[in-house]
């Protein structure tokens, strides 16, 4: 049996980037918060420490930081006509546990979508007609502009510190920066990081072959910097050792770094840790959710009553916490209604390998942001008349780290193992370089989350289930701008050019990126969404589903400058309207 | 919810009476806890990884001992770029990763039922590295034998062993008992793993394979560095526990 707990006003579930988000906002607006978190309290002397932080089997490999399937996973197929398997062992994606959540191990590639991403289906409509999107794309609106968006992109950037070169301020165009990207009301809090050799080449071969080569903006400090929370932060390292592992110099982007520590000392703030919510409660009208039901790590459960009730799990967990607790109708692909889970997307990559001769890259010189990209081929920067898809992605040279448990490039036909095979490794390790092409991914019909009917997590519950394959438009997508990829790296004259094409079908095994998107999305129509604008749910109006959750639809860009923004939107939705009139913020 | 707001002060009060708070008590190593009222920071706290001592053997028995010593020495050949796995300590890192965690798949969700799957769904299998390295380097050394006129896989010569590690990884040789691919696959990852991993778990003796690469390992501030493109950097491997000419042990 639960044992009843005093009620909150606010009771968050989970805290990570965007449940630390709106617990600051909220609580200065004099609100009683809880968060109630899954996994463990971090921080960065006790848990990213410095003397041990940089250990690659431990946090890279065994991923100690993750989640670990045996508390929760998820069920994967391709599609309908399979049967989902669990993924026993996370690989594509790797979701985070504990506080901080997934901000603890990113990268920090930091990035605003571009307008028309958000305005994707009237776009694209405009431009090309209706009948230019192919008919497997179920792709939509936001409900949301870009200009509606600005201001909280910026809130975000200067909380995190953003490193970064702008190339549109109040749409005057800058030198140096992304030409393509919307206008943003000043330039980035800190100036770019200090580029290494590789990027530096890419720039320059890109330049050479007519694109617009600029920083990528990255969460990584390049200065110190003190945040618009009063929070400072060190300069970056460049130590390699970024993603998949918490920064021992404070220079990374984190709740850890650029919030708790404000958070934390305010009275009216409580955070309870290795602490599971396992469903929001609902009245009996179904309409109003009472509190939530979480078990804590001796297996004893508790219900926390309170009067708002924000969703802040990730969005894997986000789409699962609604469908186990009955808010709003789950989609049915059959006949394509319902909304929780529909519009399931992620991230679409492929790349292009390259050996040098004489070149030393340094590799393990390294940040999880930086790096030289071009965005001509992003999005819908390019015209697509006369070509067979829509949609595109940004192509860049960002070498993250060069750990040598998992990164040890040798040309094709290298043996793995033996005296031929440690060579052609010692011969090309400081001497290769990649690009990446990260592109959209575009909603299908077929693409959705639902409940698996025969796996369970370790409290019983149904796991989540993923169907997903690549659509064949953003297949076609990628391959063109691999190609363009391709015509770079011959103008950076390698001994060897590898491309990387994505094929079907979409596996769990090697990791592309914890990307994922949608499956409670937003919009201006309760029939095909799940949120409004504001992040508000249509059917129960006192529970915000904050994260990715909401994209519709991805777009060439990593989604956490997008996700924060949105975090900041809704706090701000809940401090000036909602709180003045309790109830649906958009009428259904 | 402002009316709410006025009344949750005695919640405050009674908060910032309790910073930092076990809330329920228990015996378990991850309690559930609750933080409020200041960041909490304890002294010397830390979860540093435990260093792996030489001694005998935990996992394997005296025979596999031998079996993937040999195994590792040829994945990893002595040559003039390094010395070989098993005097790198690679046999030593499988078999303490085998003793921890990783044996048994601890941290995997491992509840069936099982299925094949499609490969796109990855690890399927209820068997554990435990369980496949045991059965694997028996079924080797007994493919060895009958093959090889009683010789077990270490007695080969060492063209010999480098034609059945080959068969193992094409798959032409079918082991009994053991799914003779994935045993390969596991072997090779593990092995590598300790190549390249930090000396303190065991393999990777003096960052001999660092040294061979030229990776820096654990040093963790390049700023002085950034701007020197294509020039070698100049400083030589650190390990976590630091290196020998440091007086430590390196
Ligand atoms: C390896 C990696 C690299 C990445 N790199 C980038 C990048 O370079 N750029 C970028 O833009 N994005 C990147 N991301 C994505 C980024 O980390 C996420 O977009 C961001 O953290 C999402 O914030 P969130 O609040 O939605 O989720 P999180 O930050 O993950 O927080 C969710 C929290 O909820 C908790 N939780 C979940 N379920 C429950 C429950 N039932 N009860 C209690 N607590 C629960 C979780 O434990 C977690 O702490 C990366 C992610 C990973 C893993
Ligand atoms: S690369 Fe920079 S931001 Fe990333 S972990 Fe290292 S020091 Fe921190």
């Amino acid at each position: 049996m639960a044992r009843k707990l005093p009620r909150k006003d606010v009771v968050i579930v989970g805290l990570g980037w965007t449940g630390s988000i709106l617990a600051n906002e909220l609580t200065d607006e004099g609100l009683d918060v809880v968060a109630i978190e899954r996994g463990p309290w971090r921080n960065t002397a006790t848990d990213f420490n410095v003397g041990y932080m940089q250990d690659e089997l431990r946090y890279a490999i065994r991923k100690d930081l993750f989640l670990r399937p045996a508390q929760s996973t998820l069920t994967f197929r391709n599609n309908v006509e399979q049967e989902a398997l669990p993924i026993r062992e996370f690989g594509s994606f790797l979701p985070g546990n504990g506080v901080g959540g997934a901000g603890v191990h990113w990268n920090g590639q930091t990035w605003r979508f571009l307008p028309s991403d958000f305005r994707c289906r009237s776009h694209l409509s405009e431009r090309y007609g209706e009948k230019f999107i192919p008919d497997e794309l179920t792709i939509q609106d936001w409900g949301v502009t870009y200009e509606e968006m600005e201001p909280y992109y910026d809130k975000f950037e200067y909380l995190a510190g953003v490193s970064g070169k702008a190339g549109n301020i109040n749409g005057k165009r800058q030198d140096g920066g992304n030409p393509f990207e919307g206008a943003r009301a000043r330039d980035y809090p800190l100036p770019p990081l200090d580029m290494t050799y590789g990027p530096k080449l890419f720039a320059e071969g890109a330049r050479e072959a007519g694109y617009h080569p600029f920083p990528q903006p990255a969460a990584n400090a390049s200065r110190s910097y003190t945040n618009t929370l009063g929070v400072e932060m060190g300069a970056c390292s460049y130590c390699g050792f970024c993603e998949r592992f918490g920064c021992a110099n404070y220079s990374k982007a984190s709740p850890q770094t650029t919030i708790l520590p404000v958070l934390m000392r305010k009275p009216n703030f409580e955070c309870r840790t290795n602490s599971e919510v396992v469903r929001i409660n609902l009245d009996r009208s179904g309409k109003r959710a009472t509190g939530v039901t979480y078990v804590d790590a001796q297996g004893q459960e508790w219900e926390q009553p309170g009067d708002l009730v924000l969703v802040c799990a990730f969005i894997l967990f986000n789409v699962h916490m609604l469908l186990v607790s009955g808010i709003g109708k789950p989609y049915d692909p059959k006949t394509a209604t319902g909304t929780v889970g529909r519009n399931y997307t992620y991230q679409t990559y492929a790349g292009v390998e390259m050996f040098f001769d004489n070149k030393n890259f340094n590799p393990f010189i390294a940040t999880g942001a930086i790096g030289q990209c071009i965005d001509d081929f992003n999005g819908d920067n390019f015209d697509h008349s006369g070509l067979d898809f829509v949609g595109g992605a940004g192509i860049m040279c960002a070498s993250t780290n060069a750990r040598p448990i998992a990164t040890r490039p040798t040309p094709p036909g290298t043996p793995r193992w033996g005296s031929t095979w440690k060579k052609a490794t010692t011969d090309n390790y400081l001497s290769s370089l990649y690009l990446n092409a990260q592109g959209g991914s575009y909603a299908t019909r077929g693409n959705y989350l639902d409940l698996d009917p025969t796996y369970k997590d370790r409290l019983g519950r149904p796991l989540l289930r993923m169907t997903f394959d690549f659509p064949d438009n953003d297949i076609r997508m990628i391959s063109y701008v691999t190609r363009k990829a391709e015509e770079i790296a011959k103008v950076m004259t390698p001994r060897q050019i590898v491309p990387h094409y994505r094929t079907k079908p979409y596996s769990v095994v090697p990791y592309q990126s914890t990307h994922n998107i949608g499956g409670a999305i937003m919009g201006s129509d309760p029939k095909t969404s799940v949120v409004n604008k504001y992040l508000q749910s249509w059917d129960v109006p006192n529970v915000f589903v904050i994260g990715a959750s909401a994209f519709p639809q991805n777009a060439g860009y990593n989604p956490t400058d997008t996700v924060g923004a949105l975090a900041y939107k809704a706090a701000d939705a809940i401090r000036n309207l909602y709180l003045k009139n309790e109830g649906p913020l958009v009428p259904a | 919810m402002k009316k709410i707001s006025g009344s949750s002060l005695s919640r405050r009060q009674f908060l910032a009476s309790t910073a930092v708070s076990i809330l329920f008590t228990s015996t378990s190593g991850s309690l559930a806890r609750s933080f409020s009222g200041q960041l909490p920071w304890s002294p010397f706290a830390g979860d540093p990884p435990t260093p792996v001592r030489p001694g005998p053997w935990l996992f394997f028995t005296h025979d596999e001992a031998q079996t993937i010593e040999a195994i590792v020495d040829r994945i990893i050949p002595a040559d003039d770029l390094s010395i070989g796995g098993k005097d790198a300590g690679c046999a030593v890192f499988i078999d303490r990763q085998l003793a921890g965690f990783f044996g048994n798949f601890e941290r995997l969700y491992m509840k069936g039922p099982f299925a094949k799957g499609f490969p796109q769904q990855g690890l399927q299998s209820p068997i554990l590295p435990t369980q496949r390295y045991r059965a694997g380097l028996a079924a080797l050394d007994d493919y060895c034998r009958t093959t090889f006129s009683g010789r077990a896989f270490s007695a080969l010569a060492l063209p010999e062993q480098d034609k059945v590690l080959q068969e193992l990884e094409n798959g032409s040789i079918d082991l009994d008992d053991a799914d003779t691919k994935t045993f390969f696959e596991l072997v090779l990852q593990n092995t590598m793993e300790g190549f390249f991993a930090d000396p303190i778990y065991g393999g990777n003796k003096d960052m001999v394979s660092w040294k061979m690469i030229g990776f820096p390992g654990a040093r963790y501030d390049y700023r002085d560095f950034v701007g020197n493109h294509n020039q070698p950097y100049p400083l030589p491997p650190v390990s976590i526990m630091g290196r020998g000419d440091w007086g430590g042990k390196g």
